[in-house]
């Protein structure tokens, strides 16, 4: 049983950790990063993102000012009761954290241009929801910032061009890219589906631990690919130069329309922010990225 | 890749000594406008009203910060640079019109606004997308904030601060983008990695 008020003090919970301290794995990647950067301009830039990070942690201040849309992911067992409750809970906790922790307010209306003042609207903060079998509740947040957001794309290629014409399609997504999406990034690519389907999975599979490979060896092989030859174009660490453009490359499929071939590339910022808890049956909270004390 | 510390108001003979490559530390005032703000200010200018500020000499940051209030006083919590690339529409106009010398962003800003740089004399100083903190910690006080129902991000915050940086001068007032050069390089080595992909 899982009761709304504890969603939400979870969730606030959540949101706070995201935005003020990077999983361990995305720090690590920074670190290596700054120590194998040979461009002067590039490593100075590596170095001002690492003391940002260790400040943020230390203030529990938001690390960067866009501290992005919300968006959950639950992964809800089966056996728990309560779901009902989580929506309406999510949406408090992004209202509290907007005031709390606290989040800058991201959510326009498209129409008449007003800011609501606290990250909720029509469909926002987005909830994924994913049923699976079990009595625990997994919620994950993701605040997604908009520079990073702006230059992800999709590409509804002709099915002839395959694997080809994905591979090109991301090289060509990185450069056009160039520096506005404060590299280094993280690639969420994905395959298949249909342009929804794809553009999901792009976008989730930025929730994977960054190097630790792909268990399928294909897919492992095509990451390791993507990852060199983009950091062979040059942009560097915030456009600025050098060998570091993205700190991974995460891909993922679905099987395809004979006719299509989409293609999705989702690019997330170096402050790649996520943070994750599971609630057990017994009121028992596990934070799965984060070391909570 | 010299060093300078710089106090607004800035003069021309000071912005043209900075090159690409260039660090620079900013004390003094800097006024954060994005997309909304830019129009705005032109539309003003247009219509013949004063702006709310006086930008000559001054630096113009890209930001739409997180600020909150405390005591009946602004705090700003995080406040790193928003994409530049926007603002390309307008900022050659704001640099013509307002003489600002410094713009702050991140991600560079393309031809015109390149043109208008070494036209009017002003540069472009690049600070760390993400470092919102650093910046914040380098904001002395909020001297304050004009055209608010634009919303936070969007609203024009007049900051003071204190050896703000670094910022990497990566548009001088010579003509040189270094950005350009990057992106340009990037394009040439594109044909090379297609290559090595097995794509050609």
């Amino acid at each position: 049983m899982v009761t709304g008020k504890a969603v939400e003090n979870i969730a606030v919970k959540l949101l706070q950790l995201a935005v003020t301290e990077l999983p361990r794995d995305v720090k690590e990647a920074l670190r290596s990063a700054y120590r194998e950067e040979e461009n002067e301009v590039g490593k100075a830039q590596l170095e001002t993102m690492l003391k940002n990070v260790e400040l943020a942690e230390k203030t529990r201040a938001p690390m960067c000012q866009d501290t992005g849309v919300v968006i959950f992911y639950v992964k809800a067992g089966s056996q728990v009761q309560g779901l009902d409750k989580v929506e309406a809970a999510l949406r408090n906790a992004t209202v509290k954290a907007t005031k709390e922790v606290p989040l800058r307010p991201n959510a326009v209306d498209p129409f008449t241009q007003k800011n609501t003042g606290d990250n909720t609207g029509r469909f926002i903060p987005y909830i994924h929801w994913e049923v699976v079998p079990g009595d625990t509740l997994e919620i994950t947040v993701m605040p997604k910032g908009g520079g990073s957001e702006n230059v992800s794309a999709l590409g509804m290629l002709s099915s002839s061009q395959g694997i080809k014409g994905l591979k090109k399609f991301v090289v060509d997504t990185v450069i056009n890219a160039g520096a506005k999406p404060c590299p280094p990034t993280i690639l969420g690519v994905a395959v298949g589906g249909g342009a929804d389907i794809a553009m999901k999975l792009a976008k989730q599979t930025l929730l994977k631990p960054l190097n630790q490979p792909n268990p399928n060896p294909e897919l492992a092989k095509l990451e390791q690919e993507l990852r060199e030859a983009a950091n062979s174009t040059g942009i560097g660490p915030m456009g600025l130069g050098g060998k570091t453009t993205v700190l991974d490359v995460k891909v993922d499929y679905a099987h395809r329309h004979p006719a299509s071939y989409p293609v999705a590339v989702v690019v997330q910022c170096w402050a790649a922010r996520r943070a994750s808890a599971r609630i057990h049956s017994d009121g028992k909270v596990e934070y799965l990225t984060h070391k909570v004390v | 890749m010299a060093v300078y510390k710089l106090n607004t108001p800035i003069s021309e003979e000071e912005v043209k000594k900075l090159r690409v490559n260039d660090t620079v530390y900013l004390s003094g005032t800097i006024v954060t406008a994005r997309d909304a703000a830019h129009r705005r200010a032109l539309r003003f200018h247009k219509e013949g009203k004063q702006l709310p500020i006086n930008l000559q000499g001054s630096a113009v940051f890209h930001c739409g910060p997180l600020v909150k209030k405390e005591d009946g006083r602004w705090r700003v919590v995080a406040a790193g640079p928003t994409t530049s690339s926007r603002m390309d529409l307008f900022e050659d106009e704001f640099i013509k019109n307002f003489k600002v010398r410094i713009v702050v962003g991140k991600g560079g800003m393309g031809k015109k606004t390149t043109d208008a740089m070494k036209h009017y004399g002003a540069v472009y100083g690049a600070f760390t997308g993400g470092a919102g903190v650093l910046a914040a910690k380098a904001i002395k006080r909020v001297k304050g904030v004009e055209w608010s129902d634009l919303g936070m991000p969007e609203a024009m915050w007049v900051l003071e601060v204190e050896e703000f940086g670094p910022l990497t001068v990566s548009i001088d007032a010579h003509g040189n983008n270094l950005f350009e050069t990057i992106q340009t390089k990037a394009d040439t080595k594109k044909q090379k990695i297609y290559r090595k992909l097995g794509l050609q």
